[in-house]
């Protein structure tokens, strides 16, 4: 659910990247971090481990510029990867407006990208929430790797319904914006959506709004 | 389905942003925010310029979401109020309306009692307005330029 105020013409947005432990997340806002002008960006926020690990989330406030005189707000968010940080996981999922799911393209992490987004679908169907109705974009990130699975093998387990898929090296920066970019869109055309089937006659609060 | 968004008019917002004020007075407070569940920074009053109310926002929704967690665990409802007290600056958190938080920073110019009094009838007052916000969504009578968005507008968005 995008937050609009109309009277300071703002929208913010919340993005979330989810997928398993390792895979990139982090390094993915910390690129977007580092490339984005220090006045359209707030601090980046990471609540880790002393070894590095995301313990609860990271967080980057991002200023998108303006959408027809309205100021637009991306927060984003990655979560804790590992198994064990389920509970704090979800947290970060409630009020997501869009979602990137970076997979890890090493082999051996192949059980564990099937695995997160198992959880990701549950997760989201414990907010009431359908998978297939969320803004998703999926990230084949560390293509780089050498022995790298196949965009095909990964696409048929981490990307059924075909959502939008970017191949990356986020460690290199490439693919980054291009991901978050394609999120973007998703969640504005769901806007776009709900403002024009929005209900036609509101509740008459007599208001005289 | 995604839950509707959130829009926020004139007139909610004016009110919000006077019961905000109105607590910072009331409660000598030095700083009173509120925000929504997913960390949204809804309105702030009070001295914030030298502050990241946007990084307080997301933090304080993280970790009321932290806490809510635990209060699952414990088959507790939710710990709808918290009190963090620090050397100089403390901290109160209150959930409004199970939807938003209301957050007041102060110091030793007030006190803990007096800023529980006042946060309760501020919580009564924000309750109102969130209520009838949540019965209003996003309409195309509200005019805002959403639903006419092009590829364009989208494109825009990344390239400066
Ligand atoms: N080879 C390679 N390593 C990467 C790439 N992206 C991230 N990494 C590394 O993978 C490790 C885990 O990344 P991190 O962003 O912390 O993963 P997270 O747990 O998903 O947040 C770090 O050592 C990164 O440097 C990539 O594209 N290629
Ligand atoms: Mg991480």
């Amino acid at each position: 659910m995008p937050f609009i105020n109309l009277v300071a013409r703002e929208i913010s947005c919340k993005i979330v990247y989810y997928g398993p432990g390792l895979g990139g997340k982090t390094t993915n806002i910390e690129h977007i971090s580092a490339r984005t002008k220090p006045e359209s960006r707030g601090q980046l926020i990471k609540l880790a481990t002393e070894a590095e690990r995301t313990l609860f989330f990271d967080f980057l406030p991002l200023d998108l510029g303006e959408v027809r005189g309205f100021k637009t707000r991306f927060h984003l968010y990655t979560t804790p990867g590992q198994v064990y940080y389920h509970a704090s996981r979800k947290l970060i999922l409630k009020g997501v407006d869009g979602c990137i799911f970076v997979a890890d393209s090493q082999r051996a992490r192949l059980d564990a990208n099937e695995q997160s987004l198992e959880d990701m679908k549950e997760d989201l169907e414990d907010y009431g929430l359908a998978f297939d109705q969320l803004p998703l974009v999926v990230q084949y990130n560390k293509r780089d790797i050498p022995g790298a699975l196949s965009v095909e093998e990964l696409r048929s387990v981490v990307n059924p319904n075909g959502a939008p898929e970017f191949e990356a090296v986020a460690r290199l920066g490439v693919g980054v914006f291009e991901t978050l970019k394609s999120v973007a869109r998703l969640v504005f055309l769901e806007l776009k959506k709900e403002q024009n089937t929005g209900p036609s006659s509101e509740p008459d609060g007599g208001s005289g709004r | 389905m995604l839950s509707p968004t959130t829009v926020i008019r004139e007139e909610d917002f004016r009110r919000i942003q006077a019961a905000v004020d109105k607590l910072v007075r009331s409660a000598y407070a030095k700083v009173v925010f509120l925000v929504d569940k997913a960390g949204q920074l809804i309105a702030a009053g009070g001295d914030v310029d030298h502050l990241d109310t946007t990084s307080l926002a997301s933090l304080t929704a993280g970790n009321i979401a932290a806490t809510g967690g635990i209060a699952k665990l414990l088959r507790e409802n939710e710990f709808t109020t918290q009190f963090h007290e620090g050397k100089n600056a403390h901290i109160h958190i209150q959930v409004v309306y199970n939807r938003v938080i209301l957050v007041v920073i102060f110091d030793a110019k007030s006190s803990l009692g007096l800023v529980r009094l006042r946060v309760r009838k501020t919580s009564e007052e924000l309750g109102q307005v969130f209520e009838q916000l949540s019965q209003r969504p996003l309409s195309p009578r509200d005019g805002a330029p959403f639903g006419e968005l092009t590829d364009e507008d989208i494109d825009n968005l990344f390239n400066d």
